[in-house]
């Protein structure tokens, strides 16, 4: 079957699935029980149950501290959990060290990104490939042995570069690049190892609004090739544009799943998170405006909650 | 004041046992830290093992190719020791354990109750160990002149311990370049550039980090032996100094440069010597005592290294560019 048309279904699956945390989904790819890791007294995360479906978008959101990128950490083996087990792909990865998720087919990229500074753009790239044999020290120092899979995954490399825009940037130093070229190369260096599921970790953060929509095309990209997605994001617009389904965390649960429009209605997801003007448009200068909208919502906001308090013992 | 004297001194310095020992030293420091990114507080540990390794198995009747076995292996074993516990850690623990674990393996070594092994304090004499090395040397025992530099061909500081030392240094050399340029070596620079990245990736760093720190050990281990095959094994000729002294070779060469190391070393040994005849040719002997002229010697090779690093960073063969945008 195309891809396309694995895509297109699995998203229609999606329909059928009820709106309530932990739901189980038709044809999950990580299946997550009973994750817990505390800091100290805090529950960082206590998620009971979260499939993340196969071949979709899904977005995780949820307020600053809600554990969204602690719970990255803990499935990727960045951190372990107090307790809790977690299967990709049909394989149980709890307690299993990052570079073995890595490698079996999980790759993640990082909130605050991690392109290899004194390493050339290209170095970065052909570093993500798996299954190199100059990577062994013995190996190594034979180099008719890995010349022929170095040339490979460097055509590989260069493909995923020019999908990216960086081709002309191949030999200078990662560092030298800004914040979303940055962002752009990590993850087309975790593409190299051709994974079934990325981990975006604040895809859009620091990156310019001319860059943003590239960087969207890239992610739908990902899935309309076969690549399953899973990202943190606070850029609502971005989550509704691009995703297929959106995971809400707040104190380290899961509160509400659903598709993105259902789940930025619903009444709990604003409450925790959002607030009441997600949708307005804070640089609209006319809100400035002593008695605008927003004041008059809020007014009546305090009102509403001033009645609600008076109404409880 | 006889210039052509105090050259000859420099130049027989420059390429003698001491030079190729720091530049050995230095190469397997750089892969530490010029490649991965390892602080090796405690290369001098590893030479001094190498050295003890070499001089005691050869002692106790080991064939030439064995004592060398014996050398590499002690350095394995420490680098093994060292590194499993802390490699998992970030890099400063590594730091704090090879300078105390260098430390240890000094003390041990000069102990009272293995002077029956290592010699305690005293050490071992060159003539109880340097036997088999000499004798394995196809040259004729007789002194040979190059150029301005005259030496005997088998003994102590020989022409034959030069020629095996240096072909060793680019034997190093050869094998550094091949893995600098390798998938591996890769691998190791984006550990030195952040093992989080690299480990997101799939590569297993800590295994990574160990063959590294193994493998600049046992450059550790062999610029050990050639440091005492020109001597003798002293417990305290190998202690922390040698260390520093490493460090500031492989920054005054360039780290991350495969050739940097030896020009580093050729040149920290040729200044030292320059310096110090100079200072003892040209300042009357009661302005400064010979032993005043020493001191000074170390002196003006760390303000030197001081104007290097402020005005060089990179080293003499280093990349400024890739210093330059150091994001950390």
């Amino acid at each position: 079957m195309p891809a396309e048309q694995v895509v297109d279904q699995a998203r229609r699956s999606l329909h059928a699935v009820a709106r309530t945390p932990g739901v189980p989904k038709p044809d999950p790819l990580l299946v997550a029980d009973g994750v817990r890791r505390s800091f100290g007294g805090v529950n960082a995360v206590d998620v009971d149950h979260l499939e993340v479906q196969k071949h979709v978008i899904t977005a995780l959101i949820g307020p600053n501290g809600a554990g969204k990128t602690t719970f990255f950490n803990l499935m990727t083996g960045f951190d372990r959990p107090d307790t809790g087990s977690w299967v990709f792909d049909g394989t149980p990865l709890g307690g299993v060290a990052a570079s073995r998720v890595a490698k079996a087919g999980m790759v993640r990229t990082f909130q605050l990104t991690k392109a290899l500074a004194r390493m050339t753009v290209l170095e970065n790239m052909r570093l993500g490939a798996r299954d190199q044999p100059g990577e062994n020290l013995f190996t190594a120092l034979v180099k008719p042995l890995w010349a022929p899979r170095e040339r490979e995954i460097t055509d590989k490399a260069m493909a995923l570069l020019e999908r990216f825009k960086l081709d002309a940037k191949k030999d200078d130093f990662a560092g030298s690049l800004s914040g979303g070229q940055r962002k752009l190369l990590e993850m087309a260096r975790a593409l190299m190892s051709d994974p079934t599921l990325v981990m975006l970790d604040e895809p859009m953060a620091g990156v310019n609004p001319a860059l943003t929509q590239s960087l969207l095309g890239h992610i739908t990209d990902l899935r309309d090739t076969g690549t399953t997605v899973l990202f943190v994001e606070h850029d609502m617009h971005m989550v509704r544009h691009i995703s297929d389904w959106v995971v809400v965390m707040a104190q380290g649960q899961v509160v509400a799943e659903g598709p993105p429009g259902e789940v930025m209605a619903d009444q709990a997801v604003i409450d925790a998170y959002l607030g009441a003007h997600h949708d307005t448009d804070l640089g609209d200068d006319a809100l400035l405006d002593e008695g605008g909208v927003i004041d008059a919502e809020a007014e009546a906001e305090a009102e509403a909650e001033a009645d609600t308090e008076e109404k409880k013992p | 004041m006889d210039f052509g004297q105090l050259l000859t001194n420099v130049l027989t310095e420059m390429t003698g046992p001491t030079a190729i020992a720091y530049a050995l030293a230095a190469i397997g420091l750089n892969i530490h830290f010029g490649l991965t990114g390892l602080i090796n507080m405690g290369q001098a540990g590893f030479m001094l093992l190498g050295a003890y390794g070499f001089a005691v198995s050869t002692i106790a009747g080991a064939p030439l190719w064995l004592a060398f076995l014996v050398a590499i292996g002690a350095a394995v074993v420490f680098a093994l020791i060292l590194g499993l516990p802390t490699l998992k850690l970030r890099g400063d623990y590594l730091a704090i354990v090879t300078i105390a674990a260098a430390e240890i393996v000094r003390m041990v070594g000069r102990s009272t109750a293995l002077t029956e092994i290592t010699g305690g304090s005293e050490g071992l004499t060159g003539n109880s160990f340097k036997s088999t090395f000499q004798d394995a040397s196809p040259l004729p025992d007789d002194r040979w002149a190059l150029g301005p530099v005259t030496l005997a061909t088998n003994a102590s500081n020989s022409w034959w311990l030069r020629i095996v030392g240096w072909t060793l240094v680019l034997l190093a050399c050869l094998f550094v370049w091949r893995l600098v340029r390798s998938p591996w070596g890769r691998v190791l620079r984006g550990i030195r550039e952040d093992e989080d990245a690299v480990r997101a990736l799939g590569k297993n760093v800590y295994s990574y980090k160990l063959q590294a720190l193994v493998l600049g050990g046992v450059f550790g281990a062999l610029g050990g032996v050639v440091f005492v095959l020109a001597s003798s094994v002293q417990a305290d000729s190998l202690g922390r100094p040698v260390t520093f002294n490493t460090w500031t070779i492989l920054l005054l060469g360039g780290a991350a440069t495969v050739l940097g190391p030896v020009l580093g070393s050729l040149l920290f040994w040729g200044a030292l010597v320059f310096v110090r005849g100079f200072l003892r040719g040209a300042v009357p002997a009661d302005v400064l005592s010979v032993q005043q002229v020493e001191q000074i010697g170390w002196v003006l090779v760390g303000i030197t290294l001081i104007l290097l690093i402020v005005f060089r960073p990179q080293g003499i063969l280093g990349d400024k560019k890739e210093l330059a945008i150091n994001a950390r």
